[in-house]
């Protein structure tokens, strides 16, 4: 076996030291796979190289994970690299790093899923994992393997330099400037901490349908977060921006933004209330609002509740959900946002499912489990936190599109209710559709107009319900900027969701 | 690898670190095997087994910290690691305060067997596995016509760490553990779909529930569910049902942390010795429970735990507080963790308490919402059962509760006598006086 080193250490601190350490790894530029020039060929062998693998290898492995029957297999590499970096304190005094590396495989008999990983890439190893999870079939007649070839995928998340070769002083003045900006922004700030976590990750799915397909994907998340004391009361809150993006991402004027917005955000929320119990028209600014349809509609929508009758939503494509100007989709295809894919963990191109269109419920969010089941194409949403996972149907990207109605005339068309614009959490239980999500803050409406600030609320409403009470859609549609992080069945992927502002006619408000 | 070599590998790495220029060092290396199954519906639906290894380094070099963790745990891949790991964290700012803890904290461990490995593992077979399960599922398929689908699991795992600090503490933690339950979607009107579940999680397998219990308790839980809707908003008294009881506790640990009081997050700074709760409210960490899910002789710093009481009547007795944030605030380390929480138990069962009420809601689930730590106030989703002249009469759900953790705990008037033992938060049911919940 040729050694794959599975650090990335050098990238913190290569300025001075000594390349004598580079690991193998640099060898390998990924940013190849980007390059026009390249054929296919050679892409695949470049990360063919970087997993020390080889088609024969795959294909050996392959014919023992079906040998005893299954119908299908994949064989997911992944190698991972996670930085961490922080200030507490005024001081950059912490710093993690993470290196993950190895194969799952995956083998299914009709619905049925065995499955197993090694985090050694071994002909031994793999093999002793394909024969684990093979053992979900049990007959005598070894499944197909079609020709194997390389799948070249788009680039829906560009960027300029790979995470591993931006060094930790690159990082270290960006943490800096979130506090310093903190600091400056309000005296009556007493405590800041600020971050910047990276992540680089390698993919190569192989499918016994004969598909091989590779992707880098990158990830930045910086975070500012702060503590302000006044008259006697403190109150935290922080801003962060996330992309599947680079370095070049982390701009000064971002930097400013992510301080400004900690503090102000802060700072608000000694003046809020808490708004009455009870239901009450409740108005989603742009943006991460898109939390609503993520909890009251998206999970229900993925196909693996459906196929086994268990969502509030399993009866109901094709039928009349929401108002006709509501449309939402769920996509891997936004440019650099945080929950988009080259290609799904099942090799399955990313695209655009439209959930509702034109107020019907038009598609389920399948993987090649459900897709099977209900004889459609794979959306592309078949995701997985890591190599040690079977990949589940999830979400990408959520939003509705623009609406006819204007942000003006939607907040003047209430006389009670809130606005609301910052979350930190949602959850859904997809059977009953009860859904929730926690306000960090927002406002009162009062007579059509914004009055106090408000904090830390819980909304709860119904899906299908709510869906049905969105009876105003602005045209100012805009991602979420933050970094949401999806959790299911023990996996979290990341996500973004996006909304343009709307009116829900009445929802459950946490009130006192 | 076998513990000796897991034993000896940690020390290598601790005197390569010390030989590259680390000051201190500490080393810790897992190893994790477990084996999932699932049933649906009368079919296998998942196997799933792996084996997973990690080593993770905490480096102190020149007064500077960093932490790194790999899966390679190949003697040549580990040399270079640990080179690169201290030639980074140099780019660090200075802070005296990352230290290892003072060895001190290492001694005294308490001589007590914690009796959290089942021997037995090695002899479970996959056929046995698949049994547990298959049992189950079609246990309870077979107890009702109202099912939609249910899925039974059964999951175990055995793991194994040892940890080296090169300031001298040395130890080998081995734990089993065994999850077995089934979860049920069962059929409403207006297309709605209830669920619940119930698992029982315990160190050896043989501690596990009968089959029998797991599949009627999560029937019962279901079915309570069919017909819920919310109720009128106003002040009810509320009894959260043991399973949920997690819910009003966990957000009491962080502000209890060092950090959170250092970096002045905490609505519990400055009230140690001050009342944050009623009477009723006691709750002792014990790390010495015999098969306890959170049972340990030494914590992830290596301070060598001990049984201590957080919350007397109602009184903050002590922080959680860890060796750094300890020494920045200039407080002895006393273990920044918890391992199991038990409480002051009451004489009262969840039936009495009921019958005890004239116009209440039973909470035995929480949907979402968050806590604020700095502030203490809490806004969560509830459902659960209206209760009205000490009856049960209809379940409920979509509704909220919230308010300030203080006066939360505050409005406890009795605490059951029905400790969860599937957990390592030990809670009992618990009613609250005069709560308001949001709904219509």
């Amino acid at each position: 076996m040729a050694h794959i080193s599975r650090r990335k250490f050098v990238s913190w601190g290569a300025k001075g030291m000594a390349l004598a350490t580079i690991p193998a790894i640099f060898k390998f530029n990924p940013a190849m796979a980007f390059s026009p020039g390249l054929t296919g060929d050679s892409v695949l062998e470049e990360y063919l190289k970087h997993f020390s693998v080889s088609q024969e290898l795959i294909r050996k492995t392959m014919e023992a994970a079906l040998s005893k029957g299954g119908d299908y297999c994949d064989l997911f590499f992944q190698h991972k690299i996670d930085s961490y970096v922080a200030l507490e304190d005024d001081a950059v005094n912490k710093a993690y790093t993470n290196v993950d590396f190895g194969v799952g495989i995956r083998v299914l008999k009709g619905d049925q899923t065995g499955y197993s990983f090694t985090e050694e890439i071994s002909a031994e190893a793999m093999r002793t994992a394909a024969m684990t999870a093979a053992s979900i079939a049990k007959s005598a007649n070894p499944g197909e393997i079609a020709k194997l070839g390389y799948y070249p995928t788009p680039d829906y998340y560009p960027i300029k330099t790979k995470w591993e070769d931006v060094t930790i002083d690159r990082k270290i003045p960006t943490i800096q400037q979130i506090n310093k900006v903190m600091h400056e922004t309000d005296a009556r700030v007493i405590k800041t901490t600020a971050s910047i976590a990276d992540n680089s990750s390698y993919i190569l799915v192989a499918t016994s349908e004969g598909r091989i397909a590779c992707d880098y994907q990158p990830m930045v998340r910086i975070a500012g977060n702060c503590t302000a004391e006044f008259n006697g009361k403190r109150e935290s809150n922080g801003f962060n921006l996330c992309e599947r993006n680079g370095i070049e991402f982390v701009s000064s004027e971002a930097l400013n933004r992510i301080g400004v917005q900690a503090v102000r955000r802060t700072i608000n929320l000694f003046d809020a209330v808490k708004p009455a119990t009870g239901e009450m028209p409740v108005v989603l600014a742009a943006g991460s609002s898109g939390i609503l349809l993520h909890e009251a509609i998206g999970h229900g929508m993925e196909a693996d509740f459906n196929r086994k009758n268990t969502s509030i939503f399993s009866d109901k494509i094709g039928k009349k959900v929401a108002e006709d100007f509501v449309n939402i989709v769920d996509s891997g295809k936004n440019k650099n946002i945080r929950g988009s894919i080259n290609i799904d963990d099942e090799g399955n191109d990313s695209q655009e499912t439209h959930l509702v269109r034109n107020g019907i419920l038009e598609s389920y969010l399948h993987d090649k489990i459900s897709a099977k089941f209900y004889g459609v194409v794979p959306t592309g949403s078949g995701r997985r936190q890591s190599f040690r996972f079977a990949p589940l149907p999830r979400m990408r990207n959520t939003y509705m599109t623009d609406g006819p109605h204007s942000v003006e005339e939607i907040i003047s068309s209430i006389k009670n209710g809130i606005y609301v614009d910052q979350f930190t959490n949602g959850q859904v239980d997809i059977g009953g559709g009860d859904y929730t999500f926690y306000v960090k803050s927002g406002n009162l409406i009062e007579n059509g107009k914004l009055t106090k600030p408000i904090k830390d609320i819980n909304l709860i409403g119904n899906g299908p319900d709510s869906l049905s009470k969105v009876t105003m859609v602005a045209n100012d549609m805009k991602m979420a900027e933050g970094g949401w992080t999806c959790g299911k069945g023990g996996q979290g992927v990341p996500v973004s969701m996006g909304l343009p502002t709307i009116k829900v006619s009445a929802i459950t408000v946490g009130g006192v | 690898m076998k513990t000796k070599d897991r034993l000896e590998l940690a020390h290598w790495v601790a005197s390569t670190a010390k030989a590259n220029g680390a000051t201190e060092i500490a080393v810790d290396i897992a190893n994790s095997r477990g084996v999932e199954v699932e049933y649906r519906d009368g079919q296998l639906d998942k196997i799933k087994e792996s084996t997973q290894n990690s080593l993770n380094i905490n480096v102190y070099a020149d007064n500077k910290f960093s932490g790194h963790s790999t899966n390679d745990l190949r003697r040549d891949s580990l040399g270079k690691f640990v080179k690169e790991a201290i030639a980074m964290t140099k780019y660090l700012t200075e802070d005296k305060f990352r230290q290892l803890p003072d060895s001190k904290y290492y001694q005294n461990i308490k001589d007590v067997e914690l009796d959290i490995i089942d021997n037995d593992y090695d002899s479970i077979d996959a056929n046995q596995r698949v049994k547990y399960a298959r049992d189950l599922q079609s246990q309870t398929a077979a107890k009702s016509d109202k099912i939609i689908s249910s899925t039974a699991g059964y999951y175990d795992n055995d793991s194994e760490s040892v940890k080296v600090h090169s300031n001298g503490f040395e130890g080998i933690r081995r734990q089993t553990s065994f999850s077995i339950g089934v979860e049920v979607t069962v059929a409403d009107k207006d297309g709605k779909r209830p669920s619940d579940w119930n698992y029982a999680t315990t160190r050896y397998l043989k501690d596990s529930p009968d089959l029998d219990v797991l599949s009627s308790g999560v029937l019962e839980k279901a079915l309570a569910k069919v017909g819920q809707e919310k109720v009128a908003s106003g002040t009810y008294d509320m009894v959260i049902h043991n399973r949920a009881g997690g819910k009003p506790i966990y957000p009491l640990l962080s502000p209890m942390g060092a950090r959170a009081i250092q970096q002045k997050r905490s609505f519990l700074d400055g009230m140690k010795g001050e009342k944050i709760a009623s009477d009723k409210f006691t709750l002792i960490d014990d790390p010495f429970i015999k098969r306890g899910m959170g049972s340990r002789h030494y914590d992830s710093e290596g301070i060598s735990t001990r049984n201590r009481t957080l919350v007397k009547n109602g009184v903050l007795q002590d922080y959680l507080i860890d060796s750094y944030y300890g020494r920045k605030l200039g407080w002895e380390p006393t273990g920044g963790s918890t391992t199991n929480l038990v409480f002051e138990y009451g004489d009262q069962s969840l039936e009495e308490i009921i019958k005890s009420i004239s116009h209440g809601i039973l909470v035995t689930s929480f949907m979402g919402g968050n806590t604020n730590g700095t502030t203490g106030d809490y806004s969560w989703g509830v459902a659960g059962q209206l209760i009205e002249n000490g009856q049960i009469v209809k379940p409920v759900s979509e509704m909220n509760i919230s308010g300030n953790l203080i006066e939360l705990w505050s409005s406890l008037v009795a605490m059951g006598n029905d400790p969860y033992m599937y957990s390592s938060v030990r809670r009992p049911s618990m009613m609250f006086k005069d709560i308001k919940f949001s709904g219509l």
